[in-house]
């Protein structure tokens, strides 16, 4: 087998795997009796964390690339990217079914009024966008610069998903500073490099 | 003449254990005991429930059915024991709680440390099932051991400067893993009105399902306020102070904006956070509906006349 074909039959069907794990375990606890005294809240805390976890994943990507030298990874990035989609609209539509149980006014009222749902319902709307447009075919139909430019807001996806986590916390906020340290990594990684290049031109 | 009339819950004499056989069970059971036959069959579960005798009835809860036990002793804000709800269970096990003293001061005629037992034993325990309204929109049915507050209080007769009672927890990060870290400050207190302390539906807890209070739900003694969000209700409580001012309380310090003072379970008034409107109901399944929230929490008969005047949106 050449390289090509490794990447095609080994890695790409390997990360696919790989990023259902979750679901799995999820779809394992609900059919054994794993979710505890408040299954509705489990699975809304188990889908969230793995929606944000895998868009920092998909949002690390980019400076391994450049860092690692291993360019091969971008070809990783639309699919590591779906699924941190996948997860966020799974523990959207938890919300909306088991919790709401569709009562739109409800839904309507916590939009509004309360700040973390009002930034998640944001982070939602972005990653649909940038889902939408993810094939291959939509960067030539909208032109590279466009393109690129639309799907920046994979990194105010990023900052939203992170508030939206902080926000909804009472009091221990030790793992969403955990995840807004390894954000400001990645992001500032980025500024940084727009930094130097434009000090080149 | 003396006719005695036998009732139906009359014991036989034939059905009283002689006390020879009595003395021979108690000796088999000692030297069992003492042998490790009993421990070896007795799981830790069976061993570390302890039944408590002499536990009254109460009309208190007539109609609502206690969420499973085995749901109120595994799903626990017990920020102590560390801040996810199934963190306390396995966190609390070693927890000392016996023995165990309250200090009660301020504004008492009778101050003093007080060993757990001679708070409680002068007190007949009873039995009261509560609805259990958690700030998080969550709820439960609790079928809670122990002595109203009041009576308590009495004992220690307070002061006509007594307008306040202010509680605290246990400070002991080496027994309370969760202090270790700052996300409240600690200890953790709380605090009542005289009137709302005095209320007859205010509880000293000292057990749930008729057994001893398990570590993780606030042994060996907590607050039980029903009409109350649930983070009022202080656990494993070592001071009563009765106060003039009134005193501090953990989340209200934490977050002023989202935590009063009172916190009444009020379905009008919103949390920053949650809606207070509905509840969901633990124990039912996923795909269960949430319920409607009651104003104070279904017990407005007994302790709405606390707050006439009072604007429950400003005192929230």
């Amino acid at each position: 087998m050449n390289k090509e074909t490794v990447i095609r039959r080994v890695f790409k069907p390997g990360v696919f795997l790989l990023c259902l794990i979750p679901l799995a375990v999820i779809v394992e606890r609900a059919l054994f009796g794993g979710l505890g005294a408040n299954p509705v809240e489990a699975v809304n805390r188990f889908l969230g964390d793995w929606a944000l976890r895998i868009l920092l994943v998909t949002l690390t990507i980019t400076p391994l690339v450049h860092l690692g030298g291993w360019p091969v990874l971008v070809r990783f990035r639309r699919m590591v990217g779906l699924f941190a989609f996948f997860y966020a609209v799974l523990h959207v539509s938890n919300y909306v079914i088991a919790d709401q149980f569709f009562n739109w006014g409800d839904i309507w009222a916590d939009i509004v009024k309360r700040n973390y749902i009002t930034v998640g319902m944001g982070v939602i709307i972005i990653l649909t966008a940038l889902a939408v447009t993810s094939p291959k075919a939509m960067i030539k139909k909208m032109g590279a610069t466009r393109w690129r430019k639309l799907h920046r807001l994979a990194y105010i996806a990023g900052i939203g998903g992170v508030f939206h986590y902080w926000m909804m916390i009472k009091a221990d906020l030790l793992l969403p500073q955990i995840h807004a340290a390894i954000l400001a990594v990645l992001l500032g990684y980025r500024l940084y490099r727009s930094k130097i290049k434009t000090r080149s031109l | 003449m003396l006719i005695k009339q036998k009732k139906s819950s009359d014991i036989a004499s034939s059905e009283i254990t002689s006390k020879s056989v009595f003395m021979n069970r108690r000796h088999f059971i000692q030297a069992a005991a003492a042998s490790g036959l009993i421990g070896s069959i007795m799981t830790p579960d069976m061993a570390d429930a302890s039944a408590l005798s002499g536990v009254g009835k109460t009309p208190y809860g007539k109609g609502l059915t206690p969420t499973d036990q085995k749901l109120v002793t595994s799903y626990n804000n017990f920020y102590e024991f560390g801040t996810s709800k199934d963190d306390p269970v396995d966190a609390a096990r070693e927890f000392k709680a016996k023995p165990w003293k309250v200090t009660i001061d301020g504004e008492v005629g009778k101050p003093g440390d007080y060993n757990f037992e001679d708070l409680v034993s002068p007190h007949k325990l009873q039995e009261r099932i509560y609805r259990l309204r958690c700030v998080e929109a969550w709820s439960m049915v609790v079928p809670w051991v122990g002595i109203p507050l009041a009576d308590m209080l009495a004992r220690v007769e307070p002061t006509s400067k007594a307008k306040y009672v202010a509680f605290e927890t246990l400070h002991d990060p080496e027994q309370m893993p969760g202090q270790h870290r700052r996300v409240l400050k600690w200890p953790y207190v709380e605090g009542l009105r005289m009137d709302e302390a005095m209320n007859p539906l205010t509880l000293m807890a000292v057990g749930l399902y008729g057994e001893e209070l398990p570590n993780q739900n606030g042994a060996p003694i907590r607050l039980v306020v029903p009409w109350k969000y649930g983070f009022k209700s202080i656990k494993s409580i070592v001071r009563i102070s009765l106060t003039e001012k009134m005193p501090p309380t953990s989340w209200n310090r934490s977050a002023a904006r989202e935590y009063g003072f009172y916190a009444n379970v009020n379905p009008e008034v919103s949390h920053p956070r949650w809606s207070q409107a509905k509840e969901r109901i633990i124990g039912e399944g996923y795909f269960s509906a949430k319920k409607e929230t009651l104003m104070f929490n279904g017990y407005s008969e007994e302790v709405a006349g606390l707050y006439t005047g009072m604007d429950l949106s400003k005192y929230y």
